[in-house]
C-alpha cells in the first residue's frame, strides 16, 4: 500500500470537489476526489487516507451511508460531513453517528481549511492514543456531561439552567488558541448552529456547534479577555455560557453521554 | 309520530294545559258540590218551615176535628208555586188529607220513600232530625227531582183529652205531614254552574295555549331555528358565520359559546391552512437550498481562495471581497428561507445601522433608478451602534426600499429614509417574550396572540368557570384573552406542572386583590392584579431600568399607498397586491426580523400620499 494521503472528497457535484481540490492543494495538501460513494469505497481499499469529506445528498449511496460502511469496514479515518441542506437536524444525526464533524455548504476557503485541519490534527491525537496505550493524550469529558461529536458539552444543572463549553480534544485538535468570540447575553442559542468562534494562529476561525438550545443567561467574560484558560480547564473554568434550555427533553437524547465514554 | 308532537312547545303546552284542566276540574267538582248543599240546605229549611206551619195552622182544626177546614187549608196552600204537593197520613198509611184530592183514602206501602226513613227498623221511631226526615227522589227515572220532608205528628194530651177522642193516650205517634218540593230550580243552577265551569277551564286551556306557544316561539323556537341555521352554515364551510349576541338569558349564553367556538374553529383551521403553506414552503426552500448551495460552494471557495492568493494585490481585493460578502450574503438569504421554514434566529453583533442602510441602498440602486426614485437621508454620524444581525437587517431595508420603490407611478418618486435616538417608557412599550413559572415551564403560547404577539398563558379558575388565560405581553397594556373566565379570578396556575402563580403575601396596591408573579427569563419577576378590569403591572427591573433608548428607522414614500383595508393583514405571511410578482413574504419576514431583535414595526399610511414604516430597535448598554 503506498503511502498516507490526507483527504479523500467525496461529492457528486464537479465544482465542489474542484474547488476542494483547489484550497487543499494550494496548502500543500494531498487530496483525491471521487464523484460517488462506491468510488470512494473502492479508492479506499487500496489507499489510506487521514481524512474523508463527504456530502450527504448523492445518488445511489449518500453520505450518512457511506459514513456507516466506513465504520463498518473498521476504517479509521475520521469522516467530515458536509451538505448544502444545512439542518440542525442533519447536522446533530451527522455528529451522533460517528462523524467527526459538520461543515455546511456553501463555505469559504478558511472555513473548509479550518474544519480539515482540524480534523487532521484529531485524527493524530486520537491515534497516538491507540499508540500510547493508558495515558490519554487529552483530558475526557467529565461523567454526567453529555457531548455533541467531540466538540462541544453541556452539563444540565439541578436549577434547570445548563452550562455550554468546549472539549478539552477540540482545544487540542484546533492548535494554538488565541482568541474566543462569545455570542452576548440573553441571545438564543440553537442546538446544531454555531453558538461561538474560536480563532487559531493561523487566523483561522472554528466555530463551535452548540449542543443545546436556550437562551444565554450568563456569558464567561474571563473567557474573552484571557483565552488560555479554556486550554487549562475545558471542562469546569472554561465555560461558556449558563442558559435556560428551551427544549431539553427533546434534544439530550441526540447527545452522547459521557459517562458511557470511561466503559 | 308526527314532527309537531316533537316540539317542545307542543309538550310544554300539554304539560301546562292539562295541570291546569286538572287544578280547575278538582276545584270545581268542590265547589259546585258545596254550592249545591248549600242550596239543598235552604231548599230542606223552607220545606221544614212549611211543613211546621201546616202542622201548627191545622193543630186547631184537627183537636176539634172540623175535617173541612183541614182539606181547604191543605189544598190551598199546596196550590202555591214551588210545592208539589203536602200530605198527611195516618198511622196504618192511609193518606187522610192532601192537596191533590184524588190521593185521599190511598194508602201508602210502609217501605214507600216517604215512610222507609222511620220503618225501616220494622218499627216506628219516635223523634228524628230534620235531614233524616228529608228525602230526594224522582217519581219517574227521567222527571225533576223533588224534595220531601216528613213531619211526624205526636200524640199530646190535648188530643186525647179532645171531645172526638180519636186517639187513646198510649199511642205515641198519631200521622205524618208530608211535604214534597220539586228541585227543579236548584237542578237548574248547578247545571248552569256546571257549564261556566266547563267553559271557563276551555277559555283558560286555549289561553295559556296561546301565552306559551308566543313566548316559546320567540324566547325558544326562533333562536333555535337560528341556532340550527347557523350550525347548518358552518358545517358547510362558512365559518364567519356569528350568531346575535344581543340576548342575556341562557340561549344568549349558548350563542356566545357557539361564535367563541366557531372563531376558535376559523382560528385553528387559518392555522391548519397556514402550516400547510409552511409545509409545502419548507419543501421549497429545501430544494432550493440544495440546488443553489452548490454552486454557491464554487463561488465562495474560488473567491476566497483568490482573496488568500491576492493578499498582496489590494486593487484585486477590493473586487474580490465585494464577490466574496455578496456570496456570504447569498449564504444567508438562501439559510434564512430554511430559516423561515424553521423559526430560526439571527446571528447578532453590535452594527451600525447607517452602515446597513447604506450597503442596502447601493444594492437596490439599480431597481431605484430604473423607477426613477430619489431617495433622501438625514445620516448623522453619532448614532449608536446596535446588537442585530447585519444581514438580516439589510434584507429589511432592501425588501422596504424594493416595496416602495413598487408603489411609486411610472413618473418615480422620493424615499426619505430618517433616523433618529428615541427614548421610551418601558410601561406600554416593553414585551415578555419569555415567562417562567417557579419550575421553570415556559408559560408562552404562540397559538394565541394578542397584536400579533405571543401570550401567557396560565390556567385559571373563576367563580364557576376553568380555562385558559391569555395575559397581553406588553408590559402596561390590558388587552387580556379571558376566554369564558368571568367574575373574580379564584386560582391561576402553569399549564404543565399546575404550580399557583398567586403570590398570597402581595395585595394589588390599587384593589387589594390577589396578585400573581411569575419570572421573565434573565428580567426578574413581573407582577400583575388578578381582578379582571384592574390595571396594575409591576416589573420592577424594567422600571428601574427607567425610560430606554432606541434607534427609531422611518422609511417614508411618497406612492400610492396601502388601502386601510389591508392594513390589518400586509404583514400576515403570503399576503400580496402584487399579484404573481409577489410571494407575499417580504413583509412577514421583515416582520419576524423586527421581533426576533426586540423591536418594533409599525405602518401609517394614507392611499394616494404614502406610506411610512417605522421601526425602533432597542440600543443596547
Amino acid at each position: 500500500m503506498s503511502s498516507i494521503k490526507d483527504i479523500l472528497a467525496v461529492d457528486d457535484e464537479p465544482v465542489v470537489l474542484t474547488a476542494i481540490n483547489k484550497t487543499c492543494t494550494s496548502e500543500r495538501l494531498k487530496v483525491d476526489c471521487a464523484e460517488s460513494a462506491a468510488e470512494a469505497l473502492k479508492r479506499m481499499e487500496s489507499q489510506d487516507y487521514r481524512l474523508i469529506i463527504s456530502d450527504i445528498k448523492m445518488p445511489e449511496m449518500d453520505g450518512f451511508q457511506l459514513l456507516a460502511e466506513v465504520k463498518k469496514r473498521g476504517i479509521t479515518s475520521g469522516v467530515i460531513i458536509s451538505t448544502g441542506y444545512a439542518t440542525v437536524e442533519n447536522a446533530v444525526h451527522a455528529l451522533s453517528e460517528g462523524a467527526i464533524d459538520f461543515i455546511p455548504k456553501p463555505f469559504t476557503a478558511d472555513e473548509l481549511l479550518s474544519a480539515l485541519y482540524r480534523g487532521l490534527r484529531y485524527g493524530t491525537i486520537v491515534s497516538s492514543e491507540n499508540k500510547s496505550g493508558n495515558i490519554l493524550p487529552y483530558v475526557p469529558c467529565p461523567s454526567r456531561y453529555y457531548r455533541l461529536g467531540y466538540g462541544s458539552w453541556v452539563y444540565p444543572e439541578r436549577d434547570g439552567t445548563a452550562k455550554i463549553g468546549v472539549t478539552d480534544l477540540f482545544v487540542k485538535a484546533m492548535e494554538n488558541l488565541t482568541a474566543i468570540e462569545l455570542t452576548p447575553m440573553l441571545s438564543d442559542i440553537y442546538q446544531g448552529n454555531s453558538c461561538a468562534q474560536m480563532r487559531d494562529a493561523r487566523g483561522l476561525m472554528h466555530a463551535v456547534m452548540c449542543p443545546l438550545s436556550g437562551q444565554v443567561i450568563q456569558v464567561n467574560e474571563e473567557l474573552t479577555e484571557a483565552p488560555s484558560q479554556i486550554e487549562k480547564d475545558p471542562f469546569f473554568e472554561g465555560w461558556f455560557y449558563r442558559i435556560i434550555p428551551t427544549d431539553l427533553e427533546y434534544e439530550l437524547p441526540k447527545l452522547v453521554s459521557c459517562s458511557s465514554d470511561r466503559l | 309520530m308526527p314532527a309537531w308532537l316533537d316540539k317542545i312547545g307542543f309538550r310544554l303546552i300539554l304539560v301546562v294545559g292539562v295541570t291546569a284542566i286538572l287544578i280547575i276540574g278538582v276545584f270545581s267538582y268542590f265547589n259546585i258540590r258545596s254550592h249545591t248543599e248549600v242550596l239543598l240546605a235552604e231548599v230542606e229549611r223552607r220545606a221544614n218551615q212549611l211543613s211546621e206551619t201546616v202542622k201548627y195552622s191545622t193543630r186547631h182544626d184537627m183537636l176539634f176535628n172540623q175535617r173541612e177546614r183541614i182539606h181547604r187549608q191543605i189544598r190551598d196552600i199546596g196550590e202555591q208555586p214551588g210545592i208539589n204537593r203536602i200530605r198527611l197520613l195516618n198511622k196504618t198509611g192511609e193518606i187522610v188529607y192532601s192537596s191533590k184530592p184524588d190521593d185521599i183514602g190511598k194508602m201508602v206501602d210502609k217501605n214507600a220513600e216517604s215512610c222507609f226513613v222511620c220503618h225501616s227498623d220494622q218499627k216506628p221511631i219516635e223523634r228524628l232530625t230534620i235531614s233524616e226526615r228529608t228525602r230526594v227522589f224522582r217519581l219517574h227515572p227521567d222527571s225533576v227531582r223533588i224534595m220531601g220532608i216528613i213531619n211526624p205528628i205526636y200524640n199530646e194530651a190535648s188530643c186525647w183529652e179532645a171531645s172526638c177522642h180519636v186517639h187513646e193516650p198510649e199511642q205515641k205517634v198519631l200521622g205524618v205531614l208530608d211535604v214534597t218540593i220539586p228541585l227543579a230550580d236548584v237542578d237548574a243552577q248547578v247545571q248552569s254552574s256546571r257549564l261556566e265551569m266547563t267553559i271557563f277551564a276551555l277559555v283558560s286551556f286555549v289561553a295559556l295555549s296561546c301565552i306559551i306557544g308566543i313566548f316559546v316561539y320567540r324566547w325558544v323556537e326562533i333562536p333555535v331555528h337560528t341556532m340550527v341555521t347557523a350550525t347548518h352554515e358552518i358545517a358547510g364551510g362558512n365559518l364567519n358565520h356569528a350568531l346575535p349576541e344581543n340576548r342575556s338569558d341562557e340561549l344568549g349564553q349558548l350563542a356566545r359559546a357557539f361564535n367563541h367556538m366557531t372563531r376558535k374553529m376559523a382560528e385553528a383551521r387559518l392555522q391548519l391552512f397556514q402550516s400547510d403553506k409552511m409545509a409545502s414552503l419548507g419543501r421549497l426552500a429545501a430544494g432550493v437550498a440544495h440546488e443553489i448551495n452548490n454552486p454557491l460552494t464554487g463561488v465562495l471557495t474560488y473567491s476566497s481562495y483568490l482573496m488568500k492568493r491576492t493578499a498582496s494585490q489590494p486593487d484585486i481585493q477590493e473586487d474580490l471581497k465585494v464577490i466574496v460578502r455578496e456570496t456570504l450574503r447569498s449564504r444567508e438569504i438562501v439559510k434564512s428561507l430554511l430559516d423561515f421554514a424553521r423559526q430560526s434566529v439571527p446571528k447578532k453583533s453590535a452594527a451600525d445601522i447607517c452602515e446597513i442602510i447604506r450597503r442596502s441602498l447601493s444594492v437596490t440602486e439599480n431597481q431605484l433608478r430604473l423607477h426613477r426614485v430619489k431617495v433622501e437621508t438625514n445620516f448623522n454620524e453619532d448614532m449608536p451602534h446596535v446588537v442585530v444581525d447585519s444581514n438580516q437587517m439589510q434584507q429589511v431595508f432592501i425588501n422596504l426600499l424594493v416595496n416602495a420603490a413598487d408603489a411609486m407611478s411610472e413618473s418615480g418618486g422620493t424615499i426619505h429614509i430618517h433616523l433618529a435616538r428615541i427614548n421610551l417608557s418601558p410601561y406600554g412599550t416593553t414585551q415578555i417574550r419569555k415567562a417562567l413559572c417557579n419550575k421553570n415551564h415556559n408559560l408562552m403560547s404562540p397559538d394565541i396572540k394578542i397584536n400579533g404577539l405571543p401570550t401567557i398563558r396560565l390556567k385559571a379558575k373563576s367563580e364557576g368557570a376553568e380555562g385558559f388565560l391569555y395575559l397581553d405581553p406588553i408590559y402596561g397594556s390590558h388587552q387580556h384573552e379571558y376566554g369564558i373566565l368571568s367574575g373574580n379570578i379564584m386560582s391561576l396556575q402553569c399549564p404543565q406542572c399546575l404550580t399557583s402563580v398567586i403570590n398570597e403575601s402581595v395585595r394589588c396596591p390599587k384593589c387589594n386583590a390577589l396578585t400573581y408573579s411569575f419570572e421573565v427569563a434573565g428580567k426578574g419577576v413581573f407582577r400583575g392584579c388578578t381582578r379582571n378590569g384592574c390595571d396594575w403591572q409591576q416589573w420592577p427591573i424594567m422600571d428601574e431600568a427607567g425610560v430606554r433608548e432606541f434607534v427609531e428607522i422611518k422609511v417614508r414614500d411618497n406612492g400610492i399607498g396601502i388601502p386601510p383595508e389591508d392594513m390589518s393583514r400586509i404583514f400576515e405571511p403570503f399576503f400580496t397586491t402584487k399579484g404573481q410578482k409577489g410571494t407575499g413574504l417580504g413583509l412577514s419576514v421583515i416582520w419576524g426580523i423586527i421581533d426576533n431583535h426586540d423591536g418594533k414595526i409599525t405602518v401609517e399610511s394614507i392611499p394616494g400620499l404614502g406610506t411610512t414604516f417605522t421601526i425602533r430597535i432597542p440600543v443596547k448598554s
